[in-house]
């Protein structure tokens, strides 16, 4: 054998040790995977393809007209919030990354705080603020201002799901936002660009992936949010997580149940495809 | 173009960062379609003076003029000077063709004018057919180009260049610092260009302005600034030179190592120390008997044009270039003509740069510029 062909063969060799060796690492991953990510949803698929006794059946599919408006306000709040969200969470982030390191710190850590609080304690805390007679309408109250209607409205329920998914947004945004060059910002500037142009031209379309991924951190957990609307919207929202929260808790209703959650898992991710076309070009991140 | 025209003009102008001067009561002006280098080692406040004349710095004291017009204050977008960055700060965002087009869109310039114009630009640079290019598939020369032709579309007055060429590799250095001179020379329109390398600004330059300290220590044409530096920061900052103590005792002589020299120099006080400038290339090697200096070779190193010896005198050590060989410990004559001793007068730089003894410590030094090159 040549000298050549012995370092071939030795690369070879090297190289199906390194293949042998990453599938050996990967390998609880990938138990993991299969036992608790593609089986459940393989027995969702098969709840929602099946009747109670266990035969194949397509009425489920054909339930579900029954709950096409509720699929759709569910997307409209999940919209609104995710745009409030949005608008409230940019403007934060930037001026976020014009500050000291040390105020960036502390900004960061409030942000995330309720994070690292139970969702069900924060929530009953929101309503403790705005039910009738919470916090706020004793307050106006005892100011002879009268009462206002705060808990049980949708507006209620799209002020609890901002809440709860603001540091979501403000992440992300922050973490684009501090990697913009300043330089840029002065060659912008130096090129005849006054502060608005520079937004539109320089910092919006470099945050781009930071809002892409934002907005899809944001939207996914709103459109299936179940908790926050049944407390702090009462009667007067019915979320498609609520409907699926209690079909599957009835034991007769269970395959339908399914079928609703499958249906709304496509409809995410072809959302989440759509949306990620606009950072795919950009070679933004993906999630 | 019009020659001896001032285009900027800087008066006292002073900055401070953090309670530390960075530029101090600083007066410069810049003459129509000139090609000024500001030069010196990092921090001495060049980059900070271009800066100012952009627009991004706002002077503490003093005034910058823009013609006839006071521009304080006046932002960035508003000034009919463009910049090309150190490290070129091209839009990641956009191809060739639309960072080119930057500015002419701001401007609202109609598209087939956009078109046309982005055109003549990228064949200016040489970079015709990388329009639909991505700036991150571009190399450090091809980057440096986009730098020139989205700065110089707009047309600028003044074109201010903040250490371009630092970041590519000697050979293209050379390249590119003929190019812009003949984009300079084609467009006619002013270039202020700073740097630390001050052989590109000997090369490149109308005018060479040496800083350091926050202060101008010399403005003039790069042979003034060579042949008569005004001291011993300038002599010892450009070129290669040995800075001797010295006295003259009357008009065109001047006492040093030891010897009384004639020179061309006159004006001082008699018997008045001065500082005395000899370029390495300047000394003669002759035979002992007709010397007037003799020394010990310590080293030599040949650099292919010629031989660098350091030769000791009186424990002074000198460097002198020269193309006979000679060998190390061998004792050498000097000879050296009355126009090549420059006389200049005792400033606070004197005394600061002794001998070539630590030669290889001062190499270190320079060899390290280039990384911390960025200024302020």
């Amino acid at each position: 054998m040549t000298e050549a062909k012995m370092k071939g063969v030795r690369e070879r060799k090297s190289r199906t040790r390194k293949k042998g060796i990453s599938l050996l690492l990967n390998f609880p991953y990938l138990i993991w995977l299969c036992l608790f990510v593609i089986i459940p949803m393989f027995i969702v698929a098969a709840y929602a393809f099946t009747t109670g006794d266990g035969t194949f059946t397509l009425e489920n599919f054909k339930h579900l007209s029954v709950y096409k408006q509720n699929i759709i306000d569910s997307f409209i709040y999940a919209l609104i919030a995710t745009a409030v969200t949005l608008v409230l969470a940019y403007p934060f982030a930037y001026f976020m990354t014009k500050r000291s390191e040390a105020t960036q710190r502390v900004m960061m850590m409030l942000v995330m705080l309720p994070m690292w609080m139970n969702l069900l304690i924060l929530t009953y805390s929101i309503m403790n603020i705005i039910e009738a007679n919470g916090i706020i309408n004793n307050l106006l109250a005892s100011l002879g201002l009268g009462r206002l209607q705060m808990i049980n409205t949708p507006g209620a329920v799209i002020f609890g799901m901002v809440y709860n998914y603001f540091p979501y947004m403000v992440l992300p945004l922050y973490s684009v936002l501090s990697k913009i060059d300043p330089s840029l910002l002065e060659a912008a500037a130096d090129l005849g660009s006054g502060a608005p142009s520079r937004f539109r031209r320089v910092i919006l379309p470099l945050s781009m992936p930071g809002i892409v991924s934002g907005v899809t951190m944001v939207f996914v957990p709103s459109v299936s949010t179940f908790y926050i609307s049944q407390k702090l919207g009462g009667t007067s929202v019915n979320m498609i997580g609520d409907i699926i929260e209690s079909l599957v808790n009835r034991v007769s209703t269970r395959n339908l149940g399914a079928m609703l959650s499958l249906v709304l898992m496509v409809v995410i991710l072809v959302c989440i495809m759509i949306m990620n076309r606009f950072s795919d070009e950009k070679g933004g991140i993906m999630l | 173009m019009n020659q001896n025209q001032k285009l900027i003009e800087l008066c006292d102008v002073s900055v401070s960062f953090d309670d530390q001067k960075v530029l101090d009561a600083l007066s410069l002006s810049i003459c129509d379609g000139e090609f000024v280098t500001l030069l010196g080692p990092s921090g001495c406040g060049k980059t900070t003076t271009l800066r100012i004349i952009a627009g991004f710095i706002q002077p503490d004291e003093g005034d910058v003029y823009f013609g006839s017009e006071r521009i304080n204050g006046v932002p960035p977008h508003k000034r009919q000077v463009n910049t090309i960055f150190q490290r070129y700060a091209l839009f990641p965002h956009y191809n060739v063709f639309d960072n080119v087009a930057y500015g002419l869109r701001v401007k609202n310039v109609p598209k087939d004018e956009i078109k046309e114009r982005v055109h003549e630009m990228l064949r200016l640079v040489n970079l015709e057919g990388l329009e639909h290019r991505k700036i991150s598939k571009l190399s450090g020369g091809q980057q440096q180009r986009v730098a020139v032709a989205r700065a110089v579309i707009n047309r600028p007055k003044v074109l201010l260049l903040d250490e371009p060429l630092a970041a590519l590799d000697l050979k293209l250095r050379k390249d590119m610092q003929r190019e812009l001179k003949n984009i300079q020379k084609q467009l006619g329109i002013t270039f202020i260009f700073v740097t630390h390398d001050q052989e590109e600004a000997l090369s490149m330059s109308d005018t060479v302005v040496v800083m350091d300290n926050g202060r101008i220590q010399q403005v003039g044409t790069p042979t003034d600034i060579y042949n008569e530096p005004v001291n011993a920061f300038v002599a010892d900052f450009i070129g290669e030179s040995n800075i001797l103590d010295g006295i003259m005792p009357s008009d065109y002589k001047a006492t040093f190592a030891g010897h009384t020299f004639d020179c061309l120099d006159a004006g001082f006080a008699p018997g008045e120390a001065v500082d005395v400038v000899i370029r390495p290339e300047d000394v003669d090697i002759v035979a002992p008997e007709k010397a007037m200096l003799t020394g010990t070779v310590t080293s030599v190193t040949f650099l292919g044009v010629h031989y660098e010896i350091i030769v000791d005198i009186r424990g002074f050590k000198w460097m002198i270039q020269t193309t006979d060989y000679c060998g190390e410990g061998e004792t050498v004559g000097l000879y050296i003509e009355p126009d090549a001793i420059h006389i200049m007068k005792k400033s606070e730089y004197s005394g600061k740069y002794g001998d070539y003894s630590t030669f290889s410590d001062e190499m270190e030094e320079i060899n390290q510029i280039p990384e911390d090159a960025e200024d302020d």
